[in-house]
């Protein structure tokens, strides 16, 4: 070793590596060693594209910056709760339910929601039926109403079999479906968005509107599972 | 811009094109050449094929949503036997069963 110090020692082996209020080493790289990060790579063709075609928007007076930082904002800020929402009602209220299904953009402003530009299409599980919303194509979701969509339903193992398998799909969600229950999938190719009215669980009758919102989660919305009640 | 007419009807027996063009086509590979049913009419929207291309002026084109049975999609499929899968497919993309009026 010729009066190195072998790779791997301390530099100072009588004064340890800082430590930060957890504990650990001040230095992460001496516990997780530097990995790819997605941001480290060179901007991509779309990346460089998409950077240009804003600034130019907001230089020629199209939009302000701040007008599309609120417009992320208000993006951001839609949930599966509005959904939820919508569902309760329908679960209450029957006249409700079938405005729901017959047109949902004028059912959903009954309760002051905007659900957007896009037609969205409700269809309701039913004893006989069991609802299920894929994009084949890409990841098309009702956004206006529910917000992002997760990260399952853009991966490609879901686009290509909700449709293909959709039982053993939703087997992996822990759903089961009855084999004489029908499953009716809804690729979302072109202009339509969905979402899907779940069955009013047994056990709930009697709660409040509000209560039963609680029950109905973003991925019964999108059928891969059913709500139960408490 | 209105066009003509609806060329097909809620429940009429349509098949796909069994067409394989390049470019933005939102056809499902896995239906085309295949027989389904209309399931409604969604309204007229500017055909994305053009839009993708820069023509805003796209035409307006009737929206069907198809449904097809699973085991027509794919013979082997293992679901239930009424287990179906819809589809939002343009006028274009569709042509009548041969014996079927249209």
């Amino acid at each position: 070793m010729s009066g190195h110090e072998h790779a791997g020692a301390p530099a100072h082996p009588h004064h340890p590596p800082p430590r930060g209020p957890d504990g650990y080493e001040a230095d992460p790289t001496r516990h997780h060693p530097p990995g790819p990060d997605l941001e480290d790579a060179p901007l991509a063709h779309h990346q460089v594209m998409q950077m240009a075609v804003t600034s130019l928007l907001i230089e020629k007076g199209i939009f302000s910056a701040d007008d599309m930082r609120a417009q992320i904002e208000r993006m951001d800020a839609l949930t599966p709760a509005r959904g939820a929402r919508l569902v309760a009602r329908a679960w209450s209220d029957d006249g409700f339910r079938r405005r729901l299904l017959a047109d949902s953009k004028a059912a959903a402003t009954e309760l002051g929601m905007d659900i957007g530009p896009v037609p969205i299409l409700v269809m309701e599980n039913t004893p006989d039926t069991h609802n299920l919303v894929v994009c084949t194509l890409c990841s098309c979701y009702p956004r206006f109403l529910l917000g992002i969509p997760p990260d399952w339903y853009k991966s490609r193992s879901y686009r290509s079999r909700a449709v293909r398998e959709p039982r053993r799909v939703l087997t992996e969600f822990g759903t089961e479906i009855d084999s004489e229950r029908r499953i009716r999938v809804h690729d979302s190719t072109a202009d339509m968005r969905y979402m899907v009215l779940p069955m009013r669980p047994s056990g709930t009758e009697g709660m409040s509107e509000e209560a039963l919102a609680d029950l109905v989660t973003r991925d019964s919305l999108i059928g891969v599972t059913e709500p139960h009640a408490g | 811009m209105t066009g003509a007419a609806a060329k097909f009807a809620p429940g009429d027996r349509v098949r796909v094109l069994a067409h394989f063009p390049p470019g933005h086509i939102r056809t499902p590979w896995y239906c085309r050449g295949r027989t389904g049913e209309i399931e409604r009419i969604c309204g007229r929207f500017r055909n994305p094929e053009q839009l993708a291309y820069g023509h805003r002026d796209a035409d307006r084109e009737v929206l069907y949503r198809v449904g097809f049975a699973s085991r027509a999609l794919w013979p082997d499929h293992k679901g239930g036997k009424h287990d179906r899968v819809e589809i939002e497919i343009y006028e274009h993309w569709l042509e009548p069963m041969p014996g079927d009026a249209t």
